[in-house]
């Protein structure tokens, strides 16, 4: 049989300098990851669970990369689940709780700013009979303190938040929901989304507020199809995946090797650097955000002033946010509109939605996402690129018509 | 076309070989309006022959014979032979009315009569159905027996042997066909196909393939009257996205399996469109871009030998496809413009869509950006002196020159 639909990448013809600026979509891996995980995948391709010493090499590596995610996070190696990434985490998380102590309530609480893997779960619960509530969140994207403390209630089973924000980049003050929550129902269980945050900022006292933490490893130059979920010692938590019983029943499926192996290596380079990588995000955000202050056209920053130094969510008034994109493209400049996940359904953007962003600026976000390997250079000429084109673009888009 | 009632009774017997009989499972083929065409017959039928080995072509070796307006398919290797690509193919073959897969045997009562208890056998087998009847062709009139006698004595005999089924001449569950020529084909199903003529058959059009519902169904129907098409893309990025090129891409490729591998040109257009913008009355934007596309399409047209244009306007579907405003684009080209859809509702046409198999494609939201080029209120009654005055403005023939010089063209190939 000759299978003709094969998909080679395509060549990289010209070697054009691009600009990667879309880093909380995915991150392009660090060569040591890429060079580790394919001798993993030449030597190492036991399978753990075999008996034989091809098996006993390979639960070796996965229980290093354990032990590394574990000290990321500042927990035991018994409390991380591998999965297959941050979506997987999320539904994990909440979906396994909610079966599991179904005497909690059917109450459940999340932000409105939620990423899709969590929403989408808790639009599915709604339909099984849970009741959900989302809180607002303020101009600046920070969770409504007070509505929350109002929404918790006995019944409350699981509150669900987003650590750093995918679209805008806003913090969550963990540590004041925590005592909220803790202050009136100390049952509920407290799941935070920290896909954002993880590997860019310390997490081992947040972890301390939480039962359950969703991380990936694509979004901090490790591989997808790997992530892990913090399950916080003896919480009680059924499986949403059933099988072999990999990891501790929760996650059944032979283990993705290479994959929980390449993500404990990216973890590890992150984590060994996160002061310094940490400076260097906040100069290049920084430099950008003097860049843009200094132009003469018409924009908004979105993401707030306190927010993680990795992302930009910035509005260029009238112009739509994917033809500006595809002429930052045409430069080899690549960026996103609002959330990767939601620009291809053409949808408005739900977080901008809840931070009540003007219209006129709602349809022209765009994130500008960095990372290591972002330099100084590449901030001035994607400045020098937007000064180019969103003149022209304003200018077309915000015209009045012609007669 | 839908496949999915299909299932090739009969076809799962494999390596039947009864004593001394020689049955061999083969797909015979109808074609229909071919025939009548007179003097130029075995011109339309060495065409459709040879699309239907193209066809079938990666499927592995295969006999071709034809005979009294039917095509004989016999695999050279029977028992690893994919029957039913086969058929999904075949059906997608312009020139085709039918096809069956059928078993040849002998033109001899005896090995008719084991066969078809065979295919009974297998119908009955699979729960297909209790009541039959059988219906005869006989072209080889040297046959001993009529065709009225070979369905009596061939039902009869049926029956003695299959004590569950019954003969039902109006309402049968299902019919076995039986075929008497210079040897004798037996089967039950006849799955239709889209008939129409040969691709390539009656010359070349130039289709002008938007992306959207309608231009793909415009060059099917043109493709399906045997018209060889050449397809023209004007493509807007970067006002627009990359995913909207591989979207028409994969348009012209669900086209290809109709009409075999079809030429793509891809004209960058984004640059033609901004100086309509900034020169002309926004209103009137849309006519002028459509002006501009026909004479560039002609352009391509003439140089591929094409002798006509193909779009999918309906008329008054849109601003653009008024009377007047499709009398304003058709004053700058001087080869037919043919328009299939011109009649039918929009619903008409998304249903050929789907039968088709472009519609899911078509309705994937990659090109809504360049709404920029469209009015609120575009003018629906344009007068030609008006547009020309417009138009005047543009340096059209440096711009479509600019154009043509920068297209990309690909060559598709059916999957």
């Amino acid at each position: 049989m000759n299978l003709k639909v094969w998909c080679e990448p395509e060549p990289h013809a010209k070697k054009r300098k691009e600009i990667y600026l879309d880093n909380s979509a995915t991150t392009r891996p660090y060569d040591e990851v890429v060079d580790y995980m394919e001798r993993i995948n030449r030597e190492t391709y036991g399978n753990p669970s075999s008996l034989h010493l091809k098996g006993i090499e390979a639960e070796r590596l996965v229980k290093k990369a354990r032990e590394t995610i574990a000290a990321s996070l500042g927990a035991n190696p018994k409390e991380i689940i591998f999965t297959s990434g941050g979506t997987e985490s999320n539904n994990l998380a909440i979906l396994g709780y909610l079966d599991a102590n179904p005497k909690n309530g059917r109450h459940i609480i999340a932000t409105k700013i939620e990423h899709p893997s969590v929403l989408e779960v808790f639009k599915r619960l709604e339909s099984r009979g849970y009741q959900a509530e989302y809180i607002d969140v303020d101009e600046k994207g920070m969770l409504d303190l007070e509505k929350f403390r109002s929404a918790i209630k006995a019944d409350t089973s699981l509150i669900s938040v987003i650590l750093v924000n995918n679209e805008t980049g806003s913090i969550q003050a963990i540590d004041k929901i925590a005592e909220i929550k803790n202050s009136i129902n100390p049952k509920t269980a407290f799941h935070v989304d920290a896909v954002q945050a993880y590997g860019k900022m310390n997490l081992t006292t947040i972890r301390g507020y939480v039962d359950f933490m969703s991380v990936s490893s694509h979004k901090i130059h490790g591989p997808k199809g790997a992530g892990a979920l913090y399950v916080k010692n003896k919480t009680k938590i059924n499986p949403i995946i059933f099988g072999g019983g990999q990891e501790k029943s929760l996650r059944s499926g032979t283990e993705n090797v290479a994959g929980i192996c390449g993500f404990g290596l990216a973890a590890k380079m992150a984590f060994d650097k996160i002061e310094e990588n940490h400076a260097k995000a906040e100069k290049l955000k920084s430099l950008f955000i003097n860049k843009l202050k200094t132009c003469s056209y018409e924009l908004k920053i979105i993401s707030p002033e306190h927010s993680s130094p990795y992302i930009l969510n910035v509005s260029f008034k009238h112009v739509p946010a994917e033809v500006l994109l595809h002429h930052l493209e045409s430069r080899n400049i690549f960026v996103s509109t609002g959330a990767a996940c939601s620009s291809r359904k053409n949808l408005k953007s739900h977080v901008l939605a809840a931070m009540k962003i003007e219209k006129c600026y709602a349809e022209g976000a765009i994130r500008f996402s960095f990372s290591i390997f972002n330099t100084e250079e590449d901030i001035i000429e994607v400045s020098d690129a937007l000064g180019a084109i969103v003149p022209k673009l304003q200018a077309i888009y915000g015209g009045k018509p012609q007669v | 076309m839908d496949m999915k009632g299909m299932n090739m009774k009969g076809m799962d017997m494999k390596g039947m070989d009864m004593k001394g009989m020689n049955m061999k499972k083969i797909i015979l083929v109808r074609y229909g309006e071919i025939i009548l065409k007179g003097l130029n017959r075995p011109v339309f039928e060495d065409k459709l022959v040879k699309n239907i080995k193209r066809a079938l072509f990666s499927l592995g070796k295969i006999n071709v014979e034809k005979s009294q307006a039917r095509i004989y398919i016999e695999p050279a290797d029977e028992a690893g032979y994919d029957y039913n690509s086969a058929i999904n193919r075949l059906t997608k073959v312009f020139g085709i009315v039918s096809a069956s897969p059928a078993w040849k045997v002998n033109a001899d009562f005896n090995e008719i009569k084991k066969c078809a208890l065979e295919i009974v056998g297998d119908i009955v087998g699979k729960s297909r159905g209790d009541t039959f009847k059988v219906e005869t062709k006989r072209g080889n009139k040297a046959f001993f027996m009529k065709s009225p006698e070979i369905n009596a004595e061939l039902g009869g005999y049926i029956l003695e042997n299959m004590p569950s089924l019954r003969v039902d001449v109006h309402n049968p569950s299902f019919v076995l066909y039986v075929e008497v020529r210079e040897f004798a084909y037996i089967y039950s199903e006849i799955i239709p196909a889209y008939g129409g003529l040969p691709a390539g058959t009656n010359g070349k059009a130039a289709l002008l393939l938007s992306g959207g519902i309608d231009s793909p169904v415009a060059g099917w129907m043109m493709a399906k009257r045997g018209v060889e098409l050449e397809a023209v893309h004007f493509y807007s990025f970067p006002y627009t996205s990359e995913r909207s090129k591989d979207k028409v891409i994969e348009l012209v490729r669900i086209l290809s399996a109709y009409c075999g591998r079809l030429i793509l040109h891809i004209v960058p257009f984004a640059q033609i469109q901004l100086e309509i913008l900034g020169k002309c009355p926004r209103d009137q934007a849309t006519i002028i871009m459509r002006r501009i596309m026909m004479r560039i399409a002609e352009r391509i047209a003439r140089s591929s030998g094409a002798m006509a244009l193909v779009t999918g306007e309906s008329m008054g579907q849109v601003a653009s496809q008024t009377m007047q405003s499709l009398a304003v684009t058709d004053a700058v080209v001087n080869m037919p413009v043919f328009r299939p859809l011109i009649g039918m509702d929009k619903n008409e046409v998304i249903e050929t869509a789907r039968k088709i198999g472009t519609f899911d494609t078509s309705i994937l939201p990659y090109e809504d950006c360049c709404t920029v080029f469209t009015a609120k209120h575009p003018v629906t009654k344009p007068h030609p002196e008006k547009i020309e005055m417009s138009e005047s403005k543009l340096d059209i023939e440096s711009l479509s020159e600019n154009a043509i010089n920068n297209i990309e063209t690909l060559i598709i190939n059916p999957l």
